[in-house]
């Protein structure tokens, strides 16, 4: 569960890092390939993935694979934070039930 | 005889929106068959190190064709958003957690218990909020 809640956090990483190497692309699509930020976006998401398998590994599909709605928190939290973008009623009320959905998928968890 | 006058390129036709609806519910199938396959593959490896891992991912048929159908689905949903809204495509991609749910109580005989069933709608139904809160913004 741990490795899945990990793996979660550095994706969200991973798309932050993307958003910010994507809004520096150019038309030229050799940018493609030698921008620093969406490489760093492909090696957490990478990361996160490898995590992810470790987790599944063991435990249980239908707890762990909800639990990565956790990367939507994340995620969220990072738009916020690096891009600006505001939190509306709906994302906090959103964000709150994934939140408590998770706590209840860890109490069904055996 | 006047020049027919240029009609103001449609938003998001209505066809549109079906054909993205469509799409990302694609996108669920073969995302939950993905995560079935991942499960499987992952299971059978011996070596869960980071090296065991990828060399894995290109030698076990199960992880391989795996990552290929999470990569399809990933392509089908960036297709998807081009198309739709996604405030509406939000809560279909949650449909995702129903079938992966669905899968692993077929095919790994998991059980689904009352603290499980209430966490999972919780999530689908948070994800569908947060779909709204998007619109907003956009």
């Amino acid at each position: 569960m741990a490795l899945v809640l990990a793996a979660s956090f550095i994706g969200s990483f991973g798309a932050a890092f993307l958003k910010s190497g994507a809004d520096r692309l150019h038309r030229d699509v050799r940018t493609l390939f030698t921008n620093w930020r969406l490489a760093i976006g492909v090696f957490f998401f990478l990361a996160s993935s490898l995590l992810y398998l470790r987790g599944i590994k063991e435990g249980e599909l239908t707890v762990l694979y909800p639990m990565v709605s956790l990367g939507y928190v994340w995620t969220l939290l990072w738009s916020r934070l690096f891009f600006g973008e505001p939190f509306t009623r709906e994302k906090l009320i959103g964000l709150a039930m994934i939140l408590v959905g998770i706590v209840f998928l860890a109490l069904g968890n055996r | 005889m006047s020049a027919p006058p240029i009609a103001p390129a449609p938003v998001a036709p209505k066809r549109n929106r079906k054909l993205s609806i469509a799409l990302v519910f694609l996108c669920t199938l073969l995302g939950a068959a993905a995560q079935i396959l991942m499960k499987t593959g992952t299971r059978a490896t011996t070596d869960a190190g980071p090296l065991g891992l990828i060399v894995a991912i290109f030698t076990n048929l199960n992880l391989f064709i795996g990552y290929s159908l999470y990569g399809l689905s990933t392509v089908v949903l960036i297709i998807a958003l081009k198309y739709g809204e996604l405030s509406i495509l939000y809560p279909v991609i949650a449909l995702t957690y129903v079938w992966v749910t669905a899968l692993s109580v077929g095919f790994y005989g998991e059980s689904l218990n009352f603290w499980k069933f209430v966490g999972l709608t919780t999530i689908v139904l948070g994800v569908g909020v947060l779909g709204r809160g998007m619109k907003k913004q956009a």
